[in-house]
This record gives structure tokens, sequence and C-alpha cells, in this order.
């Protein structure tokens, strides 16, 4: 298993570096950098900024500054956030930890409901309940996250029980540690809500779909004949072989969580990755993007390896030893 | 023709393409139905609820549909209550003169469905600077519905072009297309949206913008197209009439055209209307974060984005209702998709 882990991240370097090298050359085909606000304040001497372009590399060829950006970063150094005048570092593992709560929670949320939503849908076929399921799926597909977002903050200004978006009350320091944790708790329940429904939409029905195929094939047949107990059959025997695709999908559900949660979290003004991607990319603060962009792809990458570790218990079949 | 009738006989089919047809006729006919100019400012009537339409007034012995005129008093927290002023009463006309426009581009005409001549007539609200929001949704609904359309067009193209070749040769020139389609899907399209939006001045035109945004959600999208594409043309490559073609000595080019993608093409059509959604959503949270369309100029996202502050939300919820025409527009889509995957490819039916 170890070995495997290790083929893995290593097969997955080339994957960030082209992302991190696609970023960068994006943003530096864009005209103007983070230097250009500084060059229009007459407070800022033409020495100073001589000086930033020298400290960072700018006056170099787009490749040179890649390299050095790479080499800075085995270093352990991501380089400075011109706008947020901070280590890119700092700003962006705080930010990351917010998002992992948040996508997280939601990633929680969605899966306890799809597996029984999903197992009684299939149960019910055709019934009422399925296609009532079934209906509510559909709507469910089709409203977009931030629509969902701007409705739930609607509804939740009827009620004082919610707080309206960000991630901490005003008295957050106030609080005791169990305190700020039921805070938090709070400020994730419309942003987990708004982002898991339309992946419990979706990934439901396709485990219904699952269970149903696996119910008709013949080996629960073969059990029903020799009269084993119903609900054995059930759990035991065709929920645990349903379920194996959806943990493929689990893997990869992280990368459209992630993406989906960058503009639920703007809406909501949840301070996580999205919000700062955003605000680094209006400034062309290109360490801040390209140090975002880097922890989203490793976010993901991470998402994918637990997908394939867990696959790996549940299905016998697979070894990832002799491979 | 013949899809045309089968979609026509199923219900869910045929709701959804008359919802889309009506969507598109009334924006394609926008300046007509609407009361106003897109960019008809009115700091008097800045965030007006959606006006009441009367019927009867017995007083005043008036019948048919008409409004009231309307006042507004301040709150004692600055917030502008409006209320209707029953001496002044406007009867909605039809067929009416406003303003003049160009019909169809053709030919200058002033009439419109409806106007209430003096007055002011709100159907869904207004917004901050007191412009109609049902007139800026028929006009943001040209720029939406338009992106939705010649965005998926274009990545199915790429798409088709990109997987033909690569699942016809297959060997390098196929490893390398994957590759570069897997990485692609892999990074999350909204981060990859913004890496590609910063890649361009942040002050563009709203013309310039609008390519833009098709330029980048056809990048995003034409990865996963390729690769159902090329596992299509991977399998077709192999029939027989395909060893005929070579034989007889046509290129490479033309078999691809002419014998590999024509069968493609019935998935290619439900992967157009089934992704059509992802570009309209597209185009909307790009401008509802103010990186796409801007302002005088309306789009369905953009109008949304006067509800991102929580009071906005709260007083004037009637902001709100561009994004039903989001969420009713992409059911529509996902219906109609589905309609035609189950007319083109019966064994499929999961959802």
């Amino acid at each position: 298993m170890g070995r495997f882990i290790l083929k893995r991240l290593v097969f997955s370097l080339p994957l960030l570096l082209g992302i991190t090298f696609l970023t960068f050359l994006f943003i530096q085909i864009a005209p103007g950098d983070f230097l250009d606000k500084l060059r229009l304040n007459p407070q800022v001497s033409q020495d100073a900024i001589q000086l930033y372009e020298q400290k960072f590399h700018l006056d170099k060829p787009l490749m040179v500054q890649y390299f050095v950006w790479l080499r800075n970063i085995l270093k352990g150094d991501f380089g400075y956030s011109f706008s947020f005048k901070a280590k890119v570092f700092d700003v962006v593992s705080s930010r990351l930890f917010n998002t992992f709560i948040l996508s997280l929670s939601a990633l929680i949320f969605t899966w306890i409901f799809v597996i029984p939503l999903g197992v009684i849908a299939a149960l019910k076929r055709n019934k009422f309940t399925d296609r009532f399921l079934s209906f509510t799926s559909y709507l469910g597909i089709s409203a977009p996250s931030f629509f969902l977002a701007f409705i739930f903050l609607y509804l939740a200004t009827f009620t004082s029980w919610l707080p309206l978006g960000g991630m901490r009350s005003i008295r957050f320091e106030e609080f005791s540690l169990l305190g700020k944790i039921i805070d938090i708790g709070k400020h994730l329940i419309i942003p987990t809500l708004v982002l898991s429904l339309g992946s419990i939409c979706v990934l439901q029905r396709i485990m219904r779909a699952n269970l149903l195929e696996v119910l008709g094939s013949p080996y629960i047949l073969g059990a029903k004949a020799r009269g084993l107990p119903r609900v054995r059959i059930l759990y035991i025997h065709a929920l645990k072989n349903a379920l194996n695709p959806m943990i493929t999908i689990f893997g990869y559900q992280f990368s459209a969580l992630l993406s989906g949660a960058a503009l639920v979290e703007i809406i909501i003004g949840w301070p996580g990755l999205g919000v700062v991607t955003l605000e680094a990319v209006r400034s062309q603060d290109i360490y801040l993007v390209m140090g975002s962009v880097l922890a989203g792809g490793a976010l993901l990458i991470l998402g994918n390896l637990v997908a394939d570790i867990l696959l790996g218990f549940l299905d016998p079949r697979i070894r990832y030893e002799k491979t | 023709m013949r899809i045309l009738k089968e979609i026509i006989k199923n219900k869910a089919g045929r709701i959804a393409l008359l919802v889309l047809v009506l969507l598109y006729f009334s924006v394609i006919f926008a300046p007509f139905f609407a009361p106003y100019p897109y960019d008809d400012d009115d700091v008097l009537h800045s965030y007006t609820p959606p006006t009441k339409i009367h019927f009867l007034n017995l007083k005043e012995k008036q019948f048919g549909p008409f409004i009231y005129g309307q006042t507004y008093e301040v709150s004692e927290y600055y917030q502008r209550i409006y209320q209707e002023d029953k001496s002044k009463i406007y009867p909605i006309k039809f067929f009416t003169k406003g303003f003049k426009y160009k019909f169809l581009g053709l030919w200058e005409t002033d009439r419109h469905l409806f106007g209430v001549g003096e007055g002011k007539i709100y159907l869904l609200g207004a917004d901050l600077k007191g412009r109609d929001i049902f007139t800026r949704i028929l006009y943001g609904g040209r720029i939406s519905l338009s992106i939705g359309l010649i965005g998926a067009a274009i990545s199915l193209c790429i798409g088709l072009i990109i997987g033909g070749l690569s699942g016809y040769f297959g060997g390098r020139v196929d490893n390398i297309t994957m590759r570069i389609c897997e990485m692609v899907m892999m990074i999350p399209s909204f981060y990859l949206m913004l890496a590609l939006r910063a890649s361009f001045p942040p002050n563009l035109t709203s013309t310039q913008v609008y390519l833009l945004i098709i330029v980048i959600l056809s990048f995003i999208g034409w990865a996963s197209t390729a690769r159902i594409i090329r596992g299509m043309a991977i399998s077709l490559r192999e029939n027989e009439y395909v060893y005929a073609a070579k034989a007889m000595g046509l290129s490479h080019f033309k078999i691809i055209i002419r014998h590999i993608l024509p069968h493609t093409l019935s998935y290619a059509l439900v992967a157009v209307v089934l992704r059509i959604p992802a570009y309209i959503l597209g185009e909307a949270s790009l401008s509802l974060i103010g990186l796409g369309i801007q302002d005088p100029e309306a789009s369905w996202g953009n109008l949304l984005s006067s509800a991102m502050g929580i009071v906005n939300i709260r007083l004037f919820p009637w902001i709100l209702i561009p994004g039903l025409f989001i969420v009713v527009t992409v059911v529509c889509f996902n219906m109609l998709g589905d309609t035609l995957r189950d007319i083109l490819d019966p064994k499929r039916r999961i959802l």
C-alpha cells in the first residue's frame, strides 16, 4: 500500500507542474502586473520599484521566473503576496483550512443522504417515493449553487437562527473553545446545504441505478434461492457491490466540490481559497494566484488518492501491492 | 424532423421545447416586448417593487388593466417606502408607441407590446438605478442564452476534431492529447476560469468580454467531449467500410469527416444540449463576480450581482428573479437533453 501511495504521489507531480505552469503562463500573458499600481503611486520611488523587480526577478524572461518560483518552493518559500502584504504560505494555508472544513462538511452531509436515499429509491422503484425523489433531484440538479445560496440567505433573513454569511461571529474571540466550534458550525450550515444539495440529487440517482443493477444480477438470485434473509442479501451482498462505483465518483467529486465551493464562498463570504483566488486574480497578485492554484491542485490529488485507497479496502479484486 | 416529432410526443420534451422556444423568441424580439431601453435609468424609482396591475376602480370608472402612479416616503432608516398614488391612473395600452428601436436590426419602429404612457411600469421591479428588471432580463437573455448556444457549439467542434483525430490515428498523438484532456478536466473549472480570465486585461469592451467568455468556456468544455468522441472513433475505425475507404485511397482527413464523425453525431447532439446549461452557468458565475459582462450591459449573471449584499436580498427580493430565469432555462435544457437521449439511444435510460 505504501508503495502504491508513493507511486501515485510521484505521478501526480507532473500534473501539478502542468497546472502551475499553465497558470503562470496565463497570468504573465496578461498586460500589466501588480507593480503597475505602485508605479502610478507618486510616493513610491523608481528605485524601490526596481528593487522589487530585481527581488522577484520580474525583469527576467518568463521561463526563468517560473523556475525561480519552483526553486523557491523546494526551499519552502512560496513567495510574497503584494495585496495582503504577507507571505503567500500564511495567507493560503489559513484559507485552505477554511475551504477544507467547508468541503469536508459538505462531503459528509452529501454522503449521509446519498446512500440511504439511493437505497430507498431503488427499493421503491417506480412507486411514489421514487418518482418524488426523481422529480426533486431534477430540480436540484438544475438549480445552480449560487442561486441556492441566494435563496437560502434570503430565507435565513426571516429567522434569526442562522448567521447570514461569514465564518465567525463578531464576538468570536470572546467565546470558549466549545463556543467557537458551535459558532463555526452554525456558520457552516448554509454553505454546506447549498453545496451538498446538488450532488445529493445527482449521486442519489446513480446510487439507485447501481443498486438496481446489482439486485438484478444472478448471484443475488442465487442467494434468494438459497433462502438467505432479505435484509442480509440487501445490506451485505448487494449494497457492498453497489458502493464500489460510488467511491470512484467520491474522488472526482472533490474537484467539482472545490470548484463549486469557490463561488459559494464568495457569495456567502466564507473566507476560503475561492475568495483569495478571486482577489488575487483581480489585483494580479501573481504568487498568490500560483499559491492558491497549487493548494487547490494538491487538495484535488489528495481527494483522488483517498478514493483509490478506500476502493482498495472495499474491493478485494483490487490489490495495489502487485501493480 | 423525425426527432422533432418524437420530442413533441414526449410530455417532458414538449414542455421543455415550448418554454425554450418562448424564451428565445422573447429575447430575440426583446425591444418589442420591453417597455423601456435596457439602460433607461430613473433615480426617482430606485428599487421600486414590482408594480401591481389593477383591473377595476369604481370611483374613477376605470376598467381593464391599469396601474397607479407612485410616490414615496423616506422612513426613519432613510429607506424609501413606495406607495401607490391613487389619484393618478395610467391604463396599460397594448401595441403602443414607445422608444425607437430597429426591429430585428432591419427597419426602425417604435411599437411595443405594452406601455403606460406617462407612468412607469415595473413588472418585476427596478434595480438600484431605477432600471426595469423585466426589460433587463429580456436584454440580458440575449447574452446569456446566446453564449450557451455558441459556446456549446464551438466546444463541440473542437471536441469532434480533436477527439476524431486522436481516436483515428491513435498512438502517440492519442496519448498526448488525452493527457492534455485529463489535465484540463482535472483542474477545478472555476479556478481555470479565473486563471484564464486573468490572462486578459480587466477593462475590455462589452463585445470583447462577450467573445472572451465564449473562448474561455469553450476552452474548459472541449475536453470531456473530445474524450468520448475519441472512444467512439477508436471503435469506428475498425469498421470494414473504413478499411474499404482506405483501400480506395481516400485521404485520412476525408475518412474522418465522411465516415467517422457522422456516426458520432447523435451522441454529439445530446452532448450539446446537455452542455448548454454549463455555459449559461459559466457566464452567469463570471458576470456575478464582476469579471464578465459589465454594468450598463445586462446579462442574467450580472443582474444577480446586485444581490451580493445580504441587505439587498432582504429588502428587495425581486432582484433574485433573474436567477429564476436561469433555473428555468437550465431545467428545460436538461429535460430536452434527457428526452433526446432517450429518443436517440433507448438503451441508456438511467435518470
